[in-house]
């Protein structure tokens, strides 16, 4: 089962990285990265079965990090968007040329 | 009973890969954050027929519990969703809904029935609990303590960040 | 020594001067190269010297004088102190050598140069009867000459760097004549045209002798090219380079025709440094030195570089015995053309420069015919009379500089139709300068008369029968050359008297011609200036006892003969045969000799009698007069044969070529560089994060790609 959980994840992952790469939207990018780390978790939890029980532990490093920058991340979010009244990416304009 | 496994294990899989696409494709967050967290159920289902049936709950409780309802918080705060009621509409749909819902509903019937099934191949871990509490705790202690501080940063940051700027 | 590697050369374990005063040679060229640099940094020294200036002798303002006296005190120790050390140490090492029986030099090496495979060159010096002599010569007159400069350079700003380059040269020129290999002795080579060039655009701040320098250094390179070329030869077939090996290989090996051409790329060389035709034009232009760099560069010493090394290089000769005969024949052409120039100088200095180019011509009619002992005896008795003509002239020029500068008048110093009567005012000098001249004409019993004799003797003898007669040069038969350069020696000894007379005569005799305002401030040279000038007047007077020819009983005979018998008599009867002169033919050539001497100095004695020109309302010459004023134009021919062309050529190559492709390349890789970089960094560096996270997402892609594929 280890290698379709991992097959599982490896799909997870890809999508997790078109999401972010084709999303305009900030808040579903950063719900995309989480996919992104869902699958990673995923990863590491089918491999715990070979490698014993660290791979459990680092998972509920990996959640509880997630959380932390869910909250940071999204509080930014919040200020960006009282700045510039869109979550666009495409609005953010303030780092290219001109 | 591997036979079993095998399907419980492809359903729950499929379930997180399908919601996942239709999550990348959601024009309204709202839905696209319920989709979500649709992946996280059924991952958390993966989880416990992996034999991590703590990380699976874990992921339950903080995962989908936690960050998506915060996801969703800020969404609405923004009010950046679309007052639709419904995402996925028609007959196709439905029966599809339906269809999985169903297949659920059935799994857990047969588990009710029988002890769960375990892959042959796996040897049967018993307490993981303990043993992922033995190893945080100790080999693993000083990461936890950061872990902690690292959340402790993450509220001041987002409670500062997040603030109202109050003009006089 | 410890911290010299010694190597023994093969047999110098038994030599008569190992353990000697001759172990200490490599002082020698060591204590002058001190002298210059403690001399060079003495010139950095703030306020106490400044860049050379024009040849203007003002003198400086009190305020500075002190200091400046100071330094120059200080200076003139030094240099003339470390010149007196080696002159000390070469006398000692010259006792030494007196009552030993040497057939094989001293060698001695110090360290490893280029240590190549087959290539083995060594830093070594070599002490025999030729390079003591030598050393004898530089050191000696060299002294003499640092002493006169103390006095003559007193008032120029540039006087310690003066001194730090006079101290440079003898140090090279002594490596020159001391080492021990031929790349060593061009070490030394090399390094007397750099000074020379330094020296002759010592004042710098006129552009004049800037290009003199320049046209010294130039020339000489030709000649070093050949001489280049032959060090190759020798390496190629010898495998050798030091003189040891290289005439034992030759000796051994015979006359071939590599030999042949070793020993006319070496004589190219010679006629590069030592001014021989056509490649003299240096030499009239290097007057634009200082005079005592003149009497010790361009008359004594450096100059006669050339005629060391066909001497030195006795055994490749005298088995090239075509190469001898254009030795020969150079010389003596050279010798007649440089004379009849003479014959219509004004400058006092040029004058004596085409004397000294006259003069090396007689030296390699000498080393040429296989002669070298007469050839070395007129090097050394030459230095002592040049050396000295040109001491005077720098009395005589100082004592006009002061003239003109007591009225503030601005004319040529040097021309000789603004002198006259000098004898009045620097008898002194005029008498020695007297003795000078009447050694180079040739009159006995002063020392010219004897070496210039010799040579004469020397190459009719060879004429008459020998080995050297019988070879032959692009057709011409030896005898004839042998002859024909007989009888340009003879024109040319004529001619020698009649110019040295008439300057001799245009400058001290008659009325002066300065001015009567003038007249006031000329006065004899100070005795720093005369001191030396006296000293020279001795030697040449005694100079001639070197060598006495066994026709003249009046002393011992050939001791100059017997000294070198060593260095260059097998070389020398190889050329000479064993052909023996009838006693008679010896008396009448003496005669001839004589008589020449005597008439040319008869005829200018009429011929300038009286004569007062007047260089204000000089007429241009004309005809053959005008030709040789003009130095049969060569310049001016050279100039529009080979200078002019070559700088078009380069110019256009530059313009046409050089600019376009270097000056697109380097700014057009710059801008196109700088182009890329842009591109790059605008397009890839904008700003747009999206396109951030695909870059990430393709770098990381690859990555994975690179890992898993590995």
């Amino acid at each position: 089962m280890i290698a379709e959980a991992l097959i599982v994840s490896a799909l997870l992952f890809a999508i997790g990285v078109i999401g972010v790469l084709t999303r305009r939207n900030a808040i579903i990018l950063f719900m995309c990265v989480e996919l992104m780390l869902n699958a990673v978790n995923l990863s590491f939890v089918a491999l715990a079965k070979l490698h014993g029980v660290a791979g459990h532990v680092f998972v509920i490093m990996v959640m509880t990090i997630a959380a932390a920058e869910a909250a940071v991340g999204l509080a930014i979010v919040i200020s960006v968007f009282r700045h510039f009244g869109s979550v666009d990416l495409s609005a953010l304009r303030l780092l290219r040329d001109g | 009973m591997n036979g079993f496994y095998d399907f419980q294990f492809y359903l729950f899989s499929l379930m997180a890969v399908v919601s996942a696409l239709l999550f990348v494709t959601r024009r309204n967050p709202v839905p696209a954050a319920l989709w979500l967290v649709n992946v996280m159920f059924a991952l958390s289902g993966l989880y416990v027929m992996l034999d991590a049936p703590f990380v699976g709950v874990i992921q339950v409780l903080v995962y989908a519990g936690a960050i998506m309802v915060v996801f969703v918080f800020v969404v609405m705060l923004l009010n950046l969703g679309r007052a639709e009621i419904s995402d996925l509409r028609g007959l196709a749909a439905r029966l599809g809904a339906g269809i999985v819902g169903l297949a659920l509903v059935a799994n857990l019937l047969v588990l009710l029935r029988s002890r769960p099934p375990r892959a042959e191949s796996a040897p049967a871990i018993d307490n993981v609990v303990t043993d992922v509490a033995a190893s945080l705790f100790t080999d693993y202690l000083v990461a936890f303590e950061l872990t902690s501080v690292v959340l402790l940063v993450a509220v001041v940051g987002a409670v500062l960040l997040a603030k109202k700027r109050v003009t006089s | 020594m410890t911290m010299l590697t010694l190597l023994q050369a093969a047999g110098a374990a038994e030599h008569p001067l190992a353990g000697t005063v001759a172990e200490w040679a490599w002082l020698l060229p060591l204590l002058p190269l001190l002298g210059a640099v403690v001399n060079g940094l003495l010139s950095l020294l703030p306020r106490l010297s400044e860049p050379g200036l024009t040849g203007d002798v003002d003198a400086r303002e009190s305020a500075a004088a002190a200091a400046h006296t100071r330094q120059q005190t200080l200076v003139s120790i030094v240099a003339t102190g470390v010149m007196l050390s080696a002159f000390g140490l070469a006398v000692a090492i010259f006792a030494s050598m007196q009552g030993v029986r040497l057939d094989a030099p001293f060698v001695r090496t110090y360290a490893q140069w280029i240590p190549a495979g087959n290539l083995q060159i060594d830093w070594g010096l070599q002490i025999d009867q030729l390079s003591m002599l030598m050393t004898l010569v530089v050191t000696g007159i060299g002294t003499l000459i640092h002493v006169f400069s103390i006095g003559y350079m007193k008032s120029d700003p540039g006087f310690a760097r003066y001194f730090a380059y006079l101290n440079l040269f003898v140090a090279c020129m002594l490596t020159l004549v001391l080492g021990s290999s031929y790349p060593v002795l061009f070490v030394g080579w090399e390094g007397v045209g750099l000074c020379s060039y330094l020296l002759i655009g010592f004042w710098f701040s006129e552009r004049a002798n800037v290009e003199a320098g320049k046209k010294a250094f130039v020339v000489n390179r030709i000649g070093d090219f050949g001489f280049l070329v032959a060090m190759f030869l020798m390496f190629s077939t010898f495998q050798r380079l030091d003189f040891s090996g290289v005439h034992a290989a030759v000796t051994s090996g015979g006359s071939t025709p590599v030999v042949l051409a070793i020993a006319l790329f070496l004589f190219l060389g010679c006629v590069g440094k030592s001014a021989q035709l056509p490649l003299y034009v240096w030499l009239p232009d290097a007057m634009a030195g200082p005079t005592p760099v003149s009497a010790l560069i361009h008359a004594a010493t450096m100059v006669t570089a050339g005629v060391y090394l066909v001497a030195r290089s006795a055994p490749i000769f005298a088995h090239a015995p075509s190469a001898s005969l254009l030795v020969t024949l150079v010389g003596a052409v050279t010798a007649l053309f440089a004379a009849t120039i003479a014959l219509r100088q004004w400058d006092i200095k040029k004058v004596l420069a085409y004397s000294t180019v006259s003069q090396l011509g007689y030296m390699f009619m000498a080393v040429g015919s296989g002669a070298y002992t007469a050839g070395v005896f007129h090097l050394v008795t030459h230095a002592f009379f040049k050396a000295l003509l040109f001491l005077g002239a720098g009395s005589v020029i100082h004592a006009m500089h002061a003239a003109y500068h007591h009225t503030h008048r601005d004319d040529d110093a040097q021309d000789l139709r603004n002198m006259g009567g000098l004898r009045r005012y620097m008898p002194a000098t005029a008498a020695a300068m007297a003795l000078a001249t009447l050694a180079i004409a040739g009159v006995p019993p002063f020392a010219g008369f004897f070496s210039k004799d010799e040579i004469l003797s020397a190459v009719f003898a060879r004429a008459m029968g020998s080995p050297l007669a019988s070879a032959s040069l692009f057709g011409m038969p030896g005898a004839t050359i042998l002859y024909a350069v007989y009888a340009c020696g003879l024109v040319t000894a004529l001619l020698t008297a009649v110019y040295m007379t008439r300057m001799m005569m245009l400058a001290f005799g008659g009325r002066n011609r300065t001015g009567d305002a003038e007249q006031g401030a000329l006065h004899e040279a100070p005795l720093v200036m005369t001191a030396p000038v006296l000293a020279l007047a001795v030697l040449t007077v005694v100079g001639g006892w070197l060598n006495l020819p066994a026709l003249i009983p009046i002393g011992p005979i050939g001791v100059l003969e017997h000294w070198l018998e060593p260095v260059t008599g097998a070389s020398a009867a190889r050329l000479a045969g064993a052909t023996h002169v009838p006693h008679a033919t010896e008396q009448l050539l003496v005669g001839i000799a004589v008589a020449t001497a005597v008439l040319g100095i008869a005829f200018a004695l009429l011929r300038y009698r009286g004569d007062q020109p007047d260089k204000a309302h000089a007429p241009v010459d004309t005809g053959v007069a005008g030709l040789l004023t003009r130095a049969y134009s060569v310049d001016a021919g050279v100039d529009a044969v080979i200078v002019r062309p070559i700088n078009a050529l380069a110019g256009s190559v530059f313009a046409r070529g050089v600019e376009p492709g270097v000056d697109r390349t380097m700014s057009g890789g710059g801008t196109l560089l700088a182009w890329t970089a842009s591109v790059f960094g605008s397009r890839f560096q904008d700003g747009d994060v999206g396109k951030y996270a695909w870059l990430i997402a393709a770098g990381a892609l690859v990555v994975i790609a690179a890992l898993s594929l590995s």
